[in-house]
């Protein structure tokens, strides 16, 4: 046995030198210790130096950075110490990384065979000759359904969540002692997370591994880790077992990151945790959370705590770790919805029987397969009224349509059939260039990303007067004053009038992006999951910002997202989609719960929340489908709970249980 | 304050940052150096030059290096020093205006390629391929050769035919903005075609357009200098560094001193540009190690 914990970071710090001259320190004087079979959850908000310190423990620093301070041990290994061709040796074979998007990653034009077979080469002392039972072996492990078969694969043809299986095989080639995982579920959707993390969690207790796993889902972390540590601004501020730090957490970061998680069980908004990290570099005097924290005193302000143990067994970098019982607790609920009920009488807008196809009609190809059935639309027979000032939530995994709904209403692909209507009285023409300017400025769209939907050589100025112009034809200091106002009505200030994106932080960025799309003074407001991108600490309060507007223009939201909890957090009605159909509508608070659509079941199922005691529920194969079955019922592949030929050969009915919730389902109502 | 003096201010203010970023940078500042020292000299030659271009002295034919003539003289006594002097203005005259104007129409043309997209955008782009396959000298050589070798031929004929790959290139770069969502979110708010590529494209393509015609204007120096160097570029006896080179080529085993100056200045003007170009894409922030212009 050895004296020193498996993986040993001690005193840690980490920096770059700025472009002048002075040293800036991302990671501030942290230890860590993994011992062998420990599986160590990495969180923090982004910026807070969790990536770093997790390529820092394998000796790995990204450009520009590099050790200030401090060790780094591997298995009694000074990794800080060692070249690169010594790190290497370790590296990929004891000491394996699984990267975000790993799976993504793969070699597109080398079949999933031979990719390992390289991984084995350089990291294992397998026989050759050994090589193809050990790939097969590899693949039956991360359990790849026929792994004969699926080594003359290429990568595109399998689904994102067999790729990152892969990508875990690969990593596994080398028998590594230690894991380190950053982000590996991110991007993924719901149900193959909950997979993945499963599997994880097998494979790290089977065989004994040390494991680092990094991430900023809370609910991720609360199934694959024993203890937990907190990161802010480069600091460890809060490290326990999973179960003290998840369900009662000693320090107010912690805390109120944990408060504004929005869970299945609320439904109002997750309460939010304002402000943002320091910058590196930045000067701090006292605690680096003084102020954001509501527990602040003159002490916090003046002198840094130290990470000091606790009775409980935590160790805390704060003073008031003893208060945490007076802030408000975790579980209930927290923020509340101010916004009005929605306008039962009249409808803002309507989709009956729509039907979009990416499939494009050519006479080249229509001339050579006369007669060719074509193929199911990739979305169909969607019948939805939305009400004024109501929000509806569209769910579903990726490929489920919901993003193509909205291009479709706002004009940027034409359906194939059916109708839309604005007010039950005026037909949207399908594509956006025929519609009149009035019709224009009623729907506006906000995006997922802000880094990608506000052009980066545009100032905040210019962004926001690219719809004050084209609408109300703005100028001069009419312009400015209109600018100024929306952004002090998204929480800004006119001071950001001309800074360009890349000066603004992730959340920021997505309230300009909000600003501009209130610019307009919309009815209907789009919403492509639009906190999907950012911090749960932010994303608590982009939500509570969009009910604020809500609240004071009555704006209709269409709000899209593959989260669950948010949509329950902010919605009034909830639509469940698979490929493109439309499973369960309804009030948010009859769609989660019984009785259930068999997909809605399962995507609840799949939700993790950040509670040890809540596992998720695999019903169903995380198997993604490519295109929608041509008849039956969409779910039928994947169904749990399928009759039998019913569901494969007759589309199920629209079935209305009670006030307005319908689901489609072959299975009697009382059995579902 | 007026939302368009905010503008103005602000593009005035990323160009400074970005002027500042490529002077601070070792190929940024000896390239620019370079290169501004090449212009200035180009316009102040005719009157700093100690001897006139034209004058022939027969006594001084291919003589050494000395105190007077400080490169020597050529095949027809004319000073090499002051030819050399002279030797840019014509070829910077030429490339200077021709490059704009083809990186103004093949980013025209490539941004509309890219816009179009779909069959249409993969016929023309063959066809542009067909059009790069072909030697560059030979499709030159044709057009000179029809309609004679003066600036009014030469500029249109070395813009047309260095506008071709710039189209590559912005619809390249077209393509990559394109696709992302504020161009959808104009769109969707209902702007026009012209407003979309006026506001949204444009500024993002513009860097790689800047960079590419730096480029350009390098390739294009040394194919204007080819031209000469042939005889189809500047007529004699206007001095010419390609020209200069072509004429002393011949007694070059003996007396090396008709080519150096040429060469030196036109060599350095060459890397000055090119360093340029680099510290400029890096200012911008564009990674030509990954997107190497063909």
């Amino acid at each position: 046995m050895s004296k020193q914990p498996f993986i040993s970071v001690k005193d840690l710090s980490v920096g770059y030198n700025s472009r002048s001259g002075s040293t800036i320190e991302v990671l501030r004087n942290v230890s860590l210790d993994i011992n062998r079979g420990e599986s160590i959850g990495l969180v923090g908000e982004s910026g807070s130096g969790k990536s770093t310190l997790a390529l820092a423990a394998m000796g790995y620093f990204k450009r520009g950075l590099r050790a200030l301070a401090g060790s780094a041990h591997f298995d009694e290994i000074d990794v800080l110490a060692l070249n690169r061709d010594e790190l290497q040796k370790i590296r990929g074979g004891r000491l394996a990384l699984i990267p975000q998007n790993s799976g993504q990653s793969l070699t597109p034009t080398m079949r999933i065979g031979q990719q390992i077979n390289e991984a084995l080469q350089l990291h294992s002392k397998v026989n050759a000759r050994q090589f193809q039972s050990r790939v097969i072996e590899l693949l039956a492990q991360v359990r790849l359904p026929d792994p004969t078969a699926l080594i003359t694969r290429y990568p595109h043809e399998l689904s994102g969540g067999q790729q990152q299986r892969v990508a875990i095989a690969m990593a596994l080639a080398g028998e590594p002692d230690a894991l380190l995982l950053d982000e590996p579920t991110t991007g993924l959707d719901v149900t193959t997370q909950a997979h993945i993390l499963e599997l994880l969690r097998e494979l790290a207790q089977k065989r004994n591994m040390a494991m680092l796993y990094v991430s900023h889902d809370l609910g991720a972390i609360s199934r694959v880790c024993d203890r937990v540590v907190v990161m802010y601004a480069g600091e460890i501020v809060l490290t326990g077992t999973a179960r003290q730090v998840l369900l009662a957490p000693r320090h107010p970061y912690a805390h109120g990151l944990l408060t504004s998680i929005p869970r299945l069980n609320q439904t109002s908004l997750p309460l939010a945790l304002d402000g943002r990290p320091p910058m590196p570099g930045e000067a701090i005097n006292g605690c680096a959370f003084a102020d954001r924290c509501a527990l602040v005193d003159e002490k916090c302000r003046t002198t840094p705590p130290d990470l000091h143990p606790i009775p409980s067994g935590e160790n805390v970098r704060c003073f008031k770790s003893d208060m945490i019982s007076d802030m408000p607790a975790l579980n209930v609920k927290a923020g509340q919805r101010n916004s009005a009920r929605p306008d039962a009488e009249s409808a803002a807008l309507g989709l009956e029987s729509l039907a979009i196809s990416y499939e494009k009609k050519d006479w080249l190809s229509s001339l050579l397969t006369p007669g060719a059935t074509p193929r199911p639309a990739t979305v169909d027979a969607i019948n939805i009224k939305i009400q004024r000032g109501e929000t509806l939530g569209l769910v579903g995994e990726s490929g489920s349509g919901k993003s193509t709904i909205l291009k479709a209403i706002a004009g940027l692909i034409s359906p194939r059939e059916g109708v839309l209507t604005l007010h039950d009285d005026i037909i949207l023409t399908p594509r956006v260039e025929d519609r009149p300017a009035p019709t224009l400025r009623q729907i506006q769209l906000i995006f997922q990303n802000p880094d990608d939907s506000l052009n980066p050589r545009h100032t905040v100025a210019q962004i926001l007067a690219q719809p004050l112009r084209l609408y109300y034809s703005l100028s001069g200091s009419a312009l400015h004053d209109a600018s100024a106002d929306l952004l002090e009505r998204v929480r800004l200030g006119a001071h950001y009038l001309d800074r360009l994106p890349s000066q603004l932080s992730g959340g920021e960025k997505q309230r300009v992006a909000i600003a501009r799309a209130f610019a307009a003074e919309p009815e209907i407001v789009l919403c492509d999951e639009v906190t999907s991108a950012l911090d749960v600490s932010v994303q608590a309060a982009v939500l509570d910002l969009l009910d604020e507007l809500k609240t004071q223009q009555g704006t209709t939201y269409i709000f899209v997202s593959h989260d669950l909890a948010v949509v329950k957090a902010i919605s009034d009605r909830v639509a469940v989609l698979y490929q493109g159909r439309l499973c369960e509508i309804g009030p948010a608070d009859a769609v989660y719960k019984a009785p259930f659509h068999p997909y809605t079941d399962v995507l609840l199922g799949a939700v993790l929340e950040p509670d040890p005691d809540i596992a998720p529920i695999l019903s169903a194969d995380d198997v993604v489908e490519l295109s929608p079955p041509a008849r039956g019922c969409c779910f039928q592949r994947r169904c749990p709970r399928k009759l039998g030929d019913i569901c494969d050969h007759e589309t199920p009915p629209v079935r209305e249980l009670a006030d307005g919730h319908v689901i489609r389902c072959h299975v009697p109502a009382s059995d579902l | 304050m007026t939302s368009v003096a905010h503008q103005k201010l602000q593009t005035g203010s990323r160009a400074a940052v970005i002027f500042k970023d490529l002077v601070s940078r070792p190929s940024g500042s000896i390239g620019l150096s370079l290169v501004i020292f090449h212009v200035g000299l180009a316009l102040i030659s005719p009157l700093v030059v100690p001897f006139d271009y034209k004058l022939q002295n027969s006594a001084l034919m291919l003589s050494q290096p000395n105190a007077i003539h400080w490169l020597g003289s050529d095949h027809l006594g004319r000073d090499v020093f002051s030819r050399t002097l002279m030797g840019g203005r014509e070829a910077l005259l030429v490339t200077g205006v021709a490059t704009p104007l083809a990186v103004i129409w093949g980013g025209f043309v490539g941004i509309m390629f890219g816009l179009v997209g779909g069959r249409v955008d993969e016929v023309l782009m063959r066809i542009v391929d067909a059009f790069l396959s072909l030697p560059w000298i030979l499709k030159m050589l044709v057009l000179i050769v029809t309609f004679g070798t003066g600036i009014e031929v030469l500029i249109p004929t070395l813009a047309f035919f260095y506008g071709i790959p710039v189209i590559r290139i912005a619809r390249a770069a077209t393509h990559d903005v394109i696709a992302r969502d504020f161009v959808w979110a104009a769109k969707a708010r209902g702007h026009g075609r012209v407003s979309i590529i006026w506001r949204e494209l444009l500024p993002n393509v513009l860097d790689t357009l800047m960079v590419e015609g730096a480029m350009r204007w390098s390739w294009m120096l040394l194919a204007f200098s080819s031209l000469s160097f042939l005889g189809f570029g500047v007529s004699p006896p206007t001095p010419d560094w390609g020209l200069m080179i072509s004429d002393a080529r011949g007694f070059m085993s003996f007396a090396p001193w008709g080519v150096i100056g040429p060469v030196i200045a036109l060599s350095s003007l060459i890397i000055g540009i090119n360093l340029t170009a680099d510290a400029l894409a890096k200012a911008l922030g564009i990674d030509r190690a990954q997107k190497a212009p063909m």
